[in-house]
């Protein structure tokens, strides 16, 4: 499967930082590139809970694929939402359900950055897209 | 000025930690364990396992005497009166379920439980849920500025409906000493029963049960260097009387028949199943080891070791302190920065601190924070530790401003 070009764009950057600091930077400013919830997304019912910070997200279907926007009240928790929604925007729901969130943040080498509780955090709101995906009725 | 930790080399641990470059200051979450402890679970283990109160084998008669010789231990940690007034179970929080449960038959509707605004969880939800089973009013003692019960309003609060106060001895979260001597006074004028949490203030002072006067005492050993899966309730005699039976089935019972029990009294009667036999016995090495230390030098130390972390945090722009901790452990926040992400970048740099709400939710509520980040100290911990925490939080606070 080809991955989309920000997602490539994101495993070229992520290769090549060496220490902390720099994958901070990094994450930093890839959750500085989100793009915005309006204030009115950002309610309980786009909540995702199971995060150490608050997370909304917001997602709908297109022509290409699902299309999801989220943030946090956190800075690297958005940087690591920036990376997660690079490999996830323009997936059908059964791509969705088969995505191994653990081998992208590895392929990133963000894998060490993610205490059990950040995954925790980062599968809650995987969860919470395939239930946005799944097909009703 | 550096200072070493002269106990440092008598736990395997820091210089495992060490050589994987972390840096432990988590230890009110759990405490690393001295070389004592393990050797007496490897010994338990090695000479043979047997289950204790029941066989009339030598393995059995060995483990049955190493198992009741910590329930002494214990009696004299605390000065009890006797070893007939330590209970030990699975855990704290398990202490203070059979407490919940086994006095449920004290209260009746309308009846006052009085706890504070501190609580663990531990030392909250059972108390809770007994009230809401109950119909009791559970009561929650409210905190000064610096992170104490509210004397005047305790006097308020504590009246002759009260049956119960539940209070910390040692805050998990503010570090602060609790005036327990007033509050259990206070409880006392009006009958009701106290139960004290020194799950934190068991660790950091030496506490006599008969002098505090407390009805029970709870702490578990995981956090006084001894293994997980082991909490011991303190009960004065007459109060271990009021108790009923909660957990069922091995050697607490008396007499069996199919269709009705008799059971023992206290301790046996509230040890039901085999208990953890290994960590009951590794508890009492903990104690040994820990009886064997000079306890003014090590208070001494701990207390130049919190000493520094406080100025430390005081001289740092932005870091806010939580109440005015007294000793072990304390909690900030950093105006204009998040704790997850500070966590997030301590984590990064090795340093082992807990973030979060430290299982107290109510009160980060109640003081309007969402979380904290709560750096604790063991007797291990040395001035290197806190220089390596103190680079790692400039460096981290420099990334995110």
């Amino acid at each position: 499967m080809t991955l989309p070009d920000s997602a490539n764009e994101a495993l070229a950057a992520f290769g090549q930082s060496g220490g902390w600091e720099q994958r901070a930077r990094l994450l930093m400013q890839w959750g500085d590139r989100l793009e915005p919830l309006s204030d009115e997304e950002k309610q309980e019912a786009n909540r995702v809970h199971g995060c150490e910070s608050q997370v909304w997200l917001v997602g709908e279907p297109g022509a290409d694929g699902w299309r999801f926007r989220a943030t946090s009240d956190a800075r690297l928790i958005r940087g690591l939402l920036a990376v997660l929604l690079v490999r996830v925007n323009g997936l059908a729901g059964d791509e969705l359900v088969k995505l191994d969130l653990a081998d992208w943040f590895a392929q990133l080498g963000l894998a060490r950055h993610l205490s059990p509780s950040r995954s925790n955090g980062m599968n809650a709101v995987l969860q919470r897209m395939r239930e946005l995906a799944r097909p009703t009725g | 000025m550096a200072l070493d930790s002269p106990w440092r080399s008598d736990f395997p641990a820091l210089a495992a930690f060490e050589a994987e470059g972390q840096v432990y200051l988590d230890s009110a979450a759990t405490a690393q364990k001295p070389q004592a402890v393990l050797d007496a679970l490897l010994g338990y283990y090695t000479s043979g396992a047997a289950n204790v109160h029941r066989a009339q084998h030598l393995p059995g008669e060995r483990a049955t005497r190493a198992f009741e010789a910590t329930r002494t231990k214990a009696t004299h940690w605390l000065n009890a009166h006797s070893p007939a007034e330590i209970v030990f179970t699975r855990g704290a929080t398990e202490a203070f379920n059979l407490l919940a449960y086994g006095l449920e038959a004290e209260f009746e509707a309308g009846d006052e439980i009085v706890i504070s605004a501190l609580e663990h969880h531990a030392n909250l939800l059972p108390w809770q849920q007994l009230a809401l089973r109950r119909g009791l009013r559970l009561l929650v003692l409210p905190l000064t500025a610096e992170g104490v019960v509210d004397m005047d309003a305790a006097r308020e609060l504590i009246g002759p409906q009260t049956r119960l106060l539940a209070i910390s001895q040692l805050s998990n979260v503010l570090g602060c000493w609790q005036p327990l001597t007033e509050l259990i006074a206070l409880a006392k004028v009006h009958d009701a029963l106290t139960v004290v949490d020194g799950a934190q203030g068991v660790v950091h002072g030496r506490h006599d049960v008969q002098v505090l006067g407390c009805d029970f005492y709870v702490f578990s050993s995981h956090k006084l260097y001894g293994p997980e899966g082991v909490g011991v309730l303190y009960g004065r005699s007459e109060a271990l009387q009021r108790l009923r039976h909660w957990q069922f089935g091995g050697e607490m019972v008396h007499l069996a028949d199919y269709h009705s029990a008799d059971f023992h009294g206290a301790p046996m009667g509230f040890e039901a199943g085999t208990p953890p036999i290994g960590g009951v016995i590794a508890l009492g090495a903990a104690l040994d080891y820990l009886g064997s230390l000079d306890t003014g030098a090590l208070f001494a130390h701990e207390a130049v070791l919190h000493g520094k972390l406080l100025a430390g945090l005081k001289v740092r722009d932005g870091v806010r302190v939580l109440g005015t901790p007294q000793a072990a452990l304390a909690s900030f926040v950093v105006d204009g920065v998040h704790t997850a992400d500070l966590a997030h970048l301590l984590g990064e740099q090795g340093i082992a601190v807990r973030a979060g709400q430290h299982c107290a939710m109510p009160l980060y509520k109640r003081l309007g924070l969402t979380g904290a980040i709560r750096v604790s100290l063991g007797l291990y911990n040395d001035t290197a530790d806190l220089d390596h925490f103190f680079t790692a939080l400039d460096r981290a606070l420099e990334l995110l401003r």
